[in-house]
């Protein structure tokens, strides 16, 4: 199983019916593009889980440091008046 | 002049060519080099066994004895198996496989296309279910002969050597049993033998493009599809049947 180590990692993203977004569902390794599509295909969608995917290697995935949780998320945490809690919904609407 | 035995026969042929594969491929399950490709090849192999299960079906109805899929499949001795000889090789290692299954998926892509547009409701049928899976493996195992033949030295050396030892049971392919002769002489099934050079020389220039290069002088091996076996089959068989003979119509 060494060869894995030296195969990128990919983040995978299955839209799973038309209209609805792609959502992240794991990762897997991959030597290139094109094999990650491929595995993703094998190893994410054998369910029918998907009408498109998505791979990107995890390296160009920026992520916000733990560290600085509080600086970015507290301050929202105060302020209710950002929700649309005071709107009501008509039924008819979807996947909000 | 009745067909019913040849026609059998040749749905026999093709359904055993699936199984032998679904056979061979799901031994790679728990062993694959990455765990990503097992699943691949243990999908690849489900495929396989899902389309000789639906031909075993229509192979026993259209006998009309009673048999059914699980006898056919179960039931029968290394002779009365009709694969061709390439479906039955051990997998070697990873490129041995891939390329074994290169040129299994090749074949099946041409032979199901033609069946797809035959006079058979039928079999059309299974054929063009068929061939939304195959078209996935042929690109699978084209695409892994490319990185394979075009990867390291060690890759490449170990892909010309799985061509050296695969490519003569490339012809048996395409040339047509004694069945298969007599019913395209019935105009019953298609002519794979008239498509049989042409897809030899596809095959070899994708090896070339892949740096692997095939011994077009080499003795092409034959007989399985009239149930000339080589001697892996009867040990696929003990692996296969052994719950059938054991503990006969186990169900669950």
């Amino acid at each position: 199983m060494t060869k894995t180590a030296e195969w990128p990692l990919w983040e995978v993203f299955i839209r799973s019916k038309q209209g609805l977004q792609h959502r992240h569902v794991g990762s897997l390794h991959a030597a290139d593009k094109e094999m990650a599509i491929e595995n993703a295909r094998d190893v994410y969608t054998r369910r029918s889980e998907g009408v498109s995917i998505w791979v990107v290697e995890s390296k160009y995935i920026v992520a916000s440091d733990p560290d600085q949780a509080d600086a970015l998320f507290e301050p929202a945490e105060d302020k209710v008046y950002r929700h649309p809690t005071f709107y009501n919904i008509p039924d008819e609407i979807k996947h909000m | 002049m009745d067909h019913r035995e040849d026609y059998f026969k040749f749905l026999l042929m093709l359904a055993d060519a699936s199984l032998m594969m679904g056979q061979r491929l799901g031994e790679w399950c728990g062993h694959g080099p990455v765990l990503e490709q097992d699943i691949a090849l243990t999908n690849i192999s489900l495929d396989c066994i899902g389309q000789a299960r639906l031909l075993y079906q229509y192979a026993g109805e259209y006998e009309g004895k009673g048999r059914d899929e699980d006898d056919l499949a179960y039931l029968r001795d290394v002779r009365s198996y009709y694969n061709p000889l390439i479906c039955e090789q051990p997998n070697g290692d990873f490129g041995d496989t891939l390329l074994r299954q290169y040129f299994f998926d090749y074949w099946q892509y041409l032979y199901f296309s033609e069946l797809a547009k035959g006079r058979d409701e039928r079999l059309a049928a299974i054929a063009e279910k068929s061939l939304k899976e195959i078209r996935y493996h042929l690109k699978f195992s084209a695409e892994w002969v490319r990185r394979l033949g075009l990867g390291t030295e060690e890759s490449q050396k170990r892909m010309q050597k799985a061509a050296d030892n695969l490519w003569q049971y490339t012809g048996e392919l395409f040339e047509a049993s004694s069945y298969e002769r007599d019913l395209i002489a019935e105009d019953l099934i298609p002519d794979m033998e008239s498509l049989g050079s042409k897809a030899l020389s596809v095959m070899q220039e994708h090896l070339k493009e892949c740096s692997v290069l095939v011994n077009e002088e080499v003795f092409m091996r034959k007989g399985g599809k009239e149930g000339m076996h080589s001697e892996h089959l009867g040990y696929i068989l003990s692996d296969l049947q052994y719950m059938q003979r054991a503990y006969p119509g186990a169900k669950w």
